[in-house]
């Protein structure tokens, strides 16, 4: 399925930053809703700045528009702001786009796990980010990295419980 | 001391300097005369004094007026003096300083001393008479005409004179020039009140002098913009003036504001404004001073100032809702708008085209699209 283009994305001032505030608001929001469901559509977990600078998100070649560098940067912090994205790096040229939030995540694969009367038993982060169980769910191929900050999200909620093995290699979740 | 006249202080052709002598102060008999100390000089033809602060204030008297002179010794607490004994004034004689005194002596106090090499020269001179010899033509400038006894100098020091004289004589000239000036100035004030008393009198006799040539006169003195223009003079300056500007221009903005859609820039108002005056033109302060009291003295225009800083005068009645309305309609019709194709469309000009689309802007029903092809102006659909 062909990602879908808000209508905003071909309305060239879409593409200048405001100077009215209110439309600034407005603007930033639709942005920050376009790069969040283009990630989300295309299972990118990472941006690299520059790179997003050229690909179709911040760039649309029909209308020849494309955000400037400053605007891109005002869009992330937003986006920073809202917990769905975090620096990777000091220098803000790396990010991590968590189109849900580690606690989104969490909620899902808690639901998955009671759902499936799986309470109390223990898995490995394999088995449910690429279990064949887990197929059909939206946390099916979630990097490491996510599925590993959602389950700490529920740890802290106290609804899982993440187990280490000496080597530090193997983690085992156990839902509680 | 009516013997003296007033002088430019520079020596004429064949008139030389002798000497001069600082700390003098002149007498009138008996009496000091009104001036401070100053300059006393003898040239060949003529005694010169000048005020040592006011350049400006000299006088001279020809050689020829004297009769004879003596020295008076100084004492303790009195200067040295020469006493001069002069003859009585000849009828020519330009205005000086004193139209008239009781006595027919001065006396030349020497303050700072230098009398007996005065007395000396002035014995010399009076001797030798030299001013007999060589009738003296027009003057030419020689510089201060001060530095007696002035070497010819070389070098810097030469150059740097010249340079100095030649800046003086710029000066002089300057405002020469600009004596002419304000004399002119004052022969209009004339003039504009002898026509303003012929206007009057016409308006005396209305019966009998025909419509016709009332008119006609009227014509001939507005040809000569001589409308009673309000000037500074008649009026004053402050604001008594700017509220009787105001006043002038509220009317006369009326129809060219209508024309225009209700909005000139304060630049465009300047034009036309000196424009139609012809004289006494106004500057820029006074037109924006007396802009601002628009609203004071209720007349229907307004001054008003963009975020921009430009500055526009717009009538009251203008309503800025309805342009912005309009401008929004333009807009959305076109789909998208810059600037200049605003101005076009409206024919007004760009700088005010911009300015309303910036306020639309501002209000939120215009968004912006700024690219490498310029800036436009799209509805706001956010």
């Amino acid at each position: 399925m062909s990602f879908e283009w808000p209508w905003q994305y071909n309305f060239p001032p879409f593409f200048t930053l405001q100077p009215n505030a209110d439309t600034r608001q407005k603007q930033l929001e639709a942005w920050c809703s376009l790069a969040l469901s283009y990630c989300r559509h295309h299972k990118l977990y990472t941006l690299d700045v520059m790179e997003a600078q050229e690909s179709p998100m911040f760039n649309n070649k029909k209308i020849e528009r494309k955000l400037s560098m400053e605007t891109i940067q005002i869009v992330f912090e937003e986006l920073r702001k809202k917990g769905n994205l975090e620096w990777l790096d000091k220098n803000k040229l790396r990010c991590l786009v968590m189109w849900r939030r580690p606690e989104e995540w969490g909620k899902l694969i808690y639901q998955w796990v009671s759902k499936n009367g799986m309470v109390n038993s223990v898995f490995t982060l394999y088995e449910l980010s690429n279990g064949d169980d887990t197929q059909e769910e939206e946390f099916h191929g979630l990097e490491e990295w996510m599925l590993l900050r959602s389950l700490q999200a529920l740890q802290t909620d106290g609804r899982a419980e993440i187990i280490s093995m000496d080597d530090g290699k193997d983690r085992f979740i156990k839902a509680l | 001391m009516d013997r003296f006249s007033w002088t430019n202080g520079l020596l004429e052709i064949n008139e030389t300097l002798v000497i001069q002598q600082r700390g003098v102060r002149l007498y009138d008999g008996d009496d000091k005369a009104k001036m401070d100390v100053g300059v006393a000089l003898l040239s060949t033809h003529r005694l010169i004094w000048r005020d040592n602060k006011n350049h400006e204030c000299c006088i001279a008297m020809p050689l020829s007026q004297i009769l004879f002179f003596e020295e008076q010794a100084g004492g303790i607490g009195k200067s040295a003096k020469i006493v001069i004994h002069l003859h009585p004034t000849p009828p020519n004689k330009e205005p000086g300083p004193y139209q008239q005194s009781k006595y027919s002596y001065i006396k030349l106090s020497f303050k700072e001393h230098g009398q007996i090499e005065f007395y000396r020269r002035l014995t010399e001179e009076m001797t030798k008479k030299r001013w007999e010899n060589m009738p003296v033509s027009q003057p030419i400038p020689t510089g201060t005409g001060l530095q007696a006894g002035r070497t010819r100098a070389v070098g810097i020091v030469g150059i740097e004179r010249k340079i100095e004289e030649k800046r003086k004589e710029t000066d002089k000239n300057i405002s020469e020039a600009f004596e002419d000036l304000s004399k002119l100035m004052v022969k209009a004030k004339e003039m504009v009140e002898l026509s303003k008393s012929i206007a009057n009198k016409i308006k005396d006799k209305q019966g009998d002098i025909t419509e016709d040539e009332t008119i006609r006169f009227k014509s001939y003195l507005l040809s000569m913009g001589i409308a009673d223009p309000v000037t500074r003079e008649t009026h004053g300056s402050g604001t008594h003036y700017h509220m009787q500007l105001a006043k002038q221009l509220g009317d006369m903005l009326q129809a060219p504001l209508e024309e225009r859609g209700g909005m000139m820039a304060l630049t465009e108002v300047y034009c036309l404004v000196n424009r139609a005056r012809g004289m006494e033109l106004l500057s820029p302060e006074d037109l924006v001073n007396a802009c601002k009291m628009f609203e004071s003295l209720k007349l229907p225009l307004r001054l008003r100032v963009f975020d921009s800083g430009v500055m526009v005068v717009q009538l009251q009645s203008h309503s800025e809702e309805e342009m912005i309305a309009s401008a929004l309609d333009n807009v959305s019709d076109k789909g998208s708008l810059t600037a200049e194709e605003f101005a076009k469309l409206l024919g007004l000009s760009v700088l005010l085209s911009k300015e309303r689309l910036l306020l639309a802007e501002k209000m939120g029903h215009l968004c912006r699209d700024d690219s490498v092809e310029g800036l436009r102006f799209y509805p706001n659909l956010f």
